[in-house]
């Protein structure tokens, strides 16, 4: 009897120490500027009992981000039934085709915190098996709470699940999450490379007006970024606004003195009509050109066709 | 059939590389995707990285259409892609973590079968209907 009572004691003591440790964990991990706990609670919820957890995962960021769309409409576009589910790259792609520029967030419980603290709710991808049995499943974090992170996952629309297993099914996929906004935003996480990746796909299949504002923002964040430059101007240009796109070239130029830019720079400005600056770039381009020297060598003969008309 | 496919490969591929020559004649501009492509490796002649790019999209759509997606739709997925993604998929499109609700219904199957196993061994005695090989 006094055996089972101290049993007793034991088992309540280890339990309530591992809710302990998971709540002053999750405590320990909340940065000092950051809200205790946050739920964001208006976010929908897609309901999925079959394999579309990828489809239903997307369709709640996108719905929140205010780019309304039904779990049904991106079966098509994100799901692979030979698979019996999403990729990973499928669901990145899969966002942008809605109009969101989708960025992978670093792998840490901190920017997940943060995101969420900003009003982001994130999908992650976690593995519910075990490393040699997986079974992987996509949901959205919404909010955290002590000791708990709070999901929309399968056919719950508020999963508690303890920091504790989270973690373990999370790491279990390298701890894998991103972030669907509309363009104009940033996920206030974002590292600069992943950034410019997710920008530039973004640019592929966005209509070139929206490739200018997704990359406006992230050259307000970055103003130094070479390639972030380059797609603002080619996204001007693909819009039809020269005069913005000769604009950014020059800059991107005069500051980095590649030969992409000089030569993007020259064609734009030789559409424009102002062939003598147009052959001072490509000549400038030309000088860097690299493993680019036949790009600008074709420029620069479009230049002279262009000076013989004259 | 993989003779097939593999021709069909060739001439998808030859006839990508055709447009994007064309495209590229046309807007003579650096597209940003070349830029990173450059930055990324400097010394790949960018015919050499098309030329892989075709190959991999061609790839990932033939396999996309045998995992049961809708060629049309399969076309379109492809087109949503970065030259890089592509590469990706096609090296990984099979063996990826594919995210499923097979989850939780896996998880319990899982551990059910376990269990099963452990019982049968003798182990453990969960189900009332095993017998232990012991």
């Amino acid at each position: 009897m006094a055996l089972r009572r101290v049993i007793c004691l034991l088992l309540v003591i280890f339990l309530l120490g591992g809710c302990a440790t998971s709540a002053s964990r999750l405590q320990a991990q909340i940065a000092a500027d950051l809200p205790l706990r946050r739920e964001l609670s208006t976010t929908p919820f897609f309901p999925d009992d079959s394999y579309f957890c990828g489809p239903s995962a997307l369709a709640t960021v996108l719905s929140a981000a205010g780019l309304a769309t039904q779990p049904e409409a991106l079966i098509g576009q994100v799901f692979l039934p030979g698979r019996e589910g999403s990729l990973q790259i499928e669901m990145l792609a899969g966002a942008r085709r809605q109009g969101a520029v989708a960025m992978v967030i670093p792998g840490t419980l901190e920017a997940l915190l943060r995101e969420i603290a900003a009003g982001h709710p994130v999908v992650v991808l976690q593995n519910l098996g075990l490393s040699w049995a997986p079974s992987w499943h996509y949901a959205v974090v919404i909010g955290y709470d002590a000791g708990q992170i709070l999901l929309r996952s399968g056919t719950l629309a508020r999963q508690e699940m303890s920091l504790r297993t989270f973690e373990n099914t999370w790491n279990r996929s390298q701890r894998w999450a991103f972030v669907a906004l509309l363009p104009g935003r940033l996920p206030v996480t974002a590292d600069e490379t992943e950034a410019t990746r997710a920008l530039v796909a973004f640019e592929r299949s966005a209509p070139a007006a929206t490739a200018v504002q997704a990359y406006r923002s992230g050259l307000e964040r970055w103003p130094g970024n070479f390639t972030l430059a380059m797609g603002l101007g080619n996204a001007l240009y693909a819009s039809g606004d020269r005069a913005g796109a000769e604009v950014v070239f020059r800059r991107a130029a005069e500051s980095h003195d590649l030969a992409a830019a000089h030569n993007n720079h020259a064609r734009v400005l030789l559409e424009l009509g102002r062939i003598g600056e147009a052959r001072r770039a490509a000549e400038r381009g030309l000088a860097v050109a690299g493993a680019q020297r036949q790009t600008l060598l074709e420029t620069l003969k479009a230049i002279e066709t262009a000076e013989e008309v004259q | 059939m993989k003779r097939l496919q593999r021709l069909l490969v060739v001439v998808l591929t030859v006839s990508l590389i055709n447009t994007t020559m064309i495209q590229s004649a046309q807007a003579a501009l650096v597209s940003t995707e070349e830029v990173t492509r450059i930055a990324a490796v400097d010394q790949t002649t960018s015919g050499h990285a098309r030329l892989a790019d075709a190959m991999g999209r061609a790839e990932v759509r033939t396999e996309m259409e045998r995992l049961g997606v809708d060629p049309a739709f399969a076309a379109e997925r492809v087109a949503a892609l970065t030259d890089e993604e592509a590469g990706l998929l096609a090296d990984q499109i099979n063996s990826a973590p594919a995210g499923g609700d097979g989850g939780i219904i896996g998880a319990i199957l899982l551990v059910f079968f376990v269990l099963l196993i452990t019982d049968i061994l003798g182990f453990t005695k969960i189900f009332p209907f095993t017998r232990s090989v012991r």
